[in-house]
């Protein structure tokens, strides 16, 4: 440790942004899909105006989550992780973190408002239209530059794991943007600003959306948020991580793996055999390399399992790497063609997508954050560790409200699916599963709720951790001797 | 840098990297986790061998299996017609009237016409086909604006009601109060009536009944019965199809439908669904609650 307390100048002012950012979309993402979980159950909640509609309101709640939320924290946490284990400052100092910073906050707002007043390019997750789409490209660039050049200044000799996984995050996701984002602009042709047609059609198109759609959770959401984890949780535990080798087998294999399952999203359509063959064979060969990351996470802890009772900020983690193992044995098994059959456009898939999404990336989020919020703003440890510990217990509940009820749910909306009679007719017709399902659709509404409380929870400790607040709690001798 | 060291809890060397004080251990790989990979290896590289895999020019690699899902799904679609097949012929030659005289034929008409009509109907008539207040008539009561028996219900599924099909039901409702000589007063007459009428206590002499036989008798007949062949609905009950909500007043309803009659359209759905099925559909409909 003594090697890198020397007087290397980080720039944490922009990190600091990033965090503050991150916080704020995270909570209004997370209000955001439970208002339109709500509108699920209860349809009146549309209130018959088309801003508020569940088809305008949905993209404003997933790219909030994943963009705004998701990417403000992998923008804060790998400029500050790359800093820190490459010993350099920021390359592009302030300006550049700065630029990038202001520039991604302004994007998210404009992008959020034309989802809002109708304007779509149609494909999911990628909904900006063509000129935000080139915004967006011109500030991912400028991260790239950061990023990169922050490496190529490095004291180290070595590129510490974490930040593999970071630059690979950052080059395939500007390598799936350009990709799936290429459109004609109907401009050219004296048509609207705020239309575009995407250059691939049917079939193509969809394969495309989802060679993006699934590498958007490959990179973003797993390589981004494992690059995190290889920083935080050998800090947070005081444990050097299980297995360097381990790490580099299993980052090579699922890079390498990971962007050829893209077409199990498209199974059992017009998209041809064999590459629903390819998509779903590349998905189970997925399971070890995606375990890899878990193993290396888990048994980092080895030496430090105590602190599973006596730190909060360690559960936070610790669960979101069992959450992380959980979905990604489930995502190849819902890629078996049998499986998908009946998982297929049903809720199963959204509570994959959310033990994933709530489960391993907002909590390896929340872990993150309680370690650095501190650390940024020069305090020993955060406002309430106990409250921490309320956070943790409130979102737990919450993800697995969520998640129970739609594998219920979705169980039971494709069993009904697929139900024929004795005389050859269906047994149920579609509105029947709809209204079979409403029950499932509050609880996990309650569940979301219960998500966005836990959250409160957490801006409420995080507002008293940088006043510089230290909860009575933490004064007492026992606490502060846990630390 | 930091030199190799060994670990005290795991008895691992470490590699003699640090970052940031984090150091790595060089624990070998698990010995499970490398046998389970290989295992999913050996595994797709099985599938691919039997199932449709590899790209080529203009074809791709069949597998030994030969396997396709257009072929399984017309298979299946074969077998779940086969299934069907003694009835469905059963249905195509007995007559919409005798189809209740079968047992188990009218047993697989109500079933098919049930999911049909989940199908295809319930988006406007709702479930059950009880309706939506203010927008689509119930079907299951026994008021038919145009005619509940088992071949008017036919005639309705399968050509529609006010669309471009030639066969489709047709009607207008005339605008009364503007450019004819009905003044605001006689209009509030008329609707009184009217509300009286649907009250089954109609206003016997009053001025609004002398309006009423001029002015709607002829469609909707005098006694307010209605005439199915026009698509006039009987306005001698409390059934109010432009009544959106229980607030509105019966009154307020005559006076918009009078002053700015809306005219409801239904799709044509022959060649969109084949006979047998319509005709399902019309033994199902007949059978909601009131088919005559």
């Amino acid at each position: 440790m003594s090697s890198n307390t020397d007087a290397t100048r980080y720039c944490e002012d922009v990190v600091k942004k990033f965090v503050l950012a991150a916080i704020f979309w995270g909570v209004v993402g997370f209000l955001a899909g439970d208002f339109i979980a709500w509108q699920l159950a209860f349809p009146a909640l549309n209130l018959d105006l088309e801003w508020t509609s569940f088809g305008r309101l949905r993209p404003v709640h997933t790219s909030a989550v994943i963009f705004a939320f998701g990417g403000n924290i992998l923008f804060s946490t790998s400029l500050y992780v790359v800093q820190r284990t490459s010993r350099a400052e920021l390359f592009g100092g302030r300006g550049l973190g700065n630029f990038i910073f202001w520039n991604f906050q302004a994007l998210i707002v404009v992008a959020a408002l034309t989802y809002v007043l109708g304007f779509t390019s149609g494909q999911e997750y990628a909904e900006p239209e063509w000129w935000i789409d080139l915004w967006l490209t011109v500030i991912w660039v400028a991260y790239l530059i950061a990023f990169a050049g922050t490496i190529m200044k490095r004291k180290e000799p070595h590129i510490y794991v974490a930040n593999w996984f970071f630059f690979s995050m950052i080059l395939t996701v500007a390598m799936l943007h350009l990709g799936n984002n290429l459109a004609v602009p109907a401009a050219l042709f004296g048509g609207s600003l705020m239309k575009s047609y995407n250059v691939f059609g049917g079939v193509q198109n969809a394969m495309t959306q989802w060679w993006y759609g699934h590498n958007a959770v490959g990179f973003f959401l797993t390589a981004g948020f494992l690059a995190m984890m290889y920083y935080f949780v050998p800090k947070r535990a005081e444990r050097p991580v299980y297995s360097y080798r381990l790490s580099i087998v299993h980052f090579w294999a699922l890079i390498f793996l990971y962007i050829w399952a893209g077409p199990h999203h498209l199974h059992y359509t017009a998209l041809p055999d064999w590459a629903q063959t390819l998509g779903m064979t590349f998905s189970i060969m997925l399971w070890m390399p995606s375990w890899g990351g878990m193993i290396n996470g888990l048994m980092t802890l080895s030496g430090a399992w105590d602190k599973l009772r006596t730190d909060p900020v360690m559960r936070f983690l610790v669960t979101s790497v069992a959450f992380y193992g959980m979905s990604t044995f489930e995502g190849p098994m819902m890629s078996i063609k049998a499986v998908n059959s009946l998982s297929h456009y049903t809720d199963w898939t959204v509570g994959h997508v959310h033990s994933g999404a709530l489960g391993w990336v907002a909590f390896v989020t929340f872990g993150s954050l309680y370690y650095l919020v501190p650390k940024l703003w020069g305090r020993k440890e955060v406002y309430s560790l106990k409250l921490v510990g309320t956070h943790f217990w409130v979102a737990t509940i919450g993800v697995v409200l969520y998640i129970t009820a739609m594998w219920i749910s979705g169980i039971m909306q494709g069993l009904m699916w697929r139900a024929y009679d004795s005389m050859g007719f269906l047994q149920y017709s579609f509105i029947e599963t709809v209204e079979a399902m409403h029950p499932y659709y509050v609880i996990r509404a309650l569940g979301g709720l219960l998500f966005v409380l836990g959250a409160l929870v957490m801006v409420y400790n995080f507002v008293k951790t940088i006043k510089g607040d230290v909860a009575e709690e933490s004064l007492a001798p026992a606490a502060s001797g846990a630390r | 840098m930091a030199s190799i060291e060994k670990d005290s809890v795991s008895g691992q060397m470490t590699t003699g990297h640090e970052w940031d004080g984090i150091k790595e251990l060089n624990t070998p790989l698990p010995k499970w986790w490398v046998w389970v990979f290989w295992a999913t290896v050996i595994w797709s590289i099985g599938y691919w061998v039997v199932m449709p895999t590899w790209p080529t020019i203009s074809d791709y690699s069949r597998g030994m299996l030969n396997y396709s899902s257009r072929a399984n799904l017309g298979d299946d679609l074969k077998a779940q017609q086969a299934s069907r097949a003694k009835f469905t012929a059963m249905l195509a030659a007995t007559p919409l009237e005798e189809v209740s005289k079968n047992k188990d034929l009218l047993n697989f008409a109500l079933t098919g016409g049930k999911i049909a009509f989940g199908e295809n109907c319930s988006a406007c008539h709702a479930a059950g086909g009880v309706g939506v207040a203010g927008a689509y008539p119930t079907l299951a009561d026994d008021e038919w604006i145009w005619g509940g028996t088992l071949a008017d219900i036919q005639q309705t599924i399968s050509h529609g009601v006010r669309n471009e099909d030639p066969d489709s039901r047709q009607s207008e409702m005339p605008v009364f109060g503007t450019g004819d000589p009905l003044d605001k007063a006689q209009l509030d007459q008329l609707a009184d009536y009217v509300v009286s009428l649907a009250a089954k206590a109609p206003a016997a002499g009053s001025p609004g009944e002398a309006i009423f036989v001029e002015r709607c008798s002829a469609c909707h007949a005098e006694d307010g019965s209605g005439t199915a062949a026009l698509g006039a609905p009987a306005l001698n009950n409390n059934l109010w199809l432009w009544k959106a909500n229980a607030k509105q007043s019966n009154k307020d309803v005559v006076l918009a439908q009078v002053t700015a009659p809306k005219h409801g359209s239904m799709p044509t759905w022959a060649g969109r669904l084949d006979a047998a099925t319509i005709k399902m559909l019309a033994v199902y409909v007949h059978s909601l609650g009131g088919g005559k």
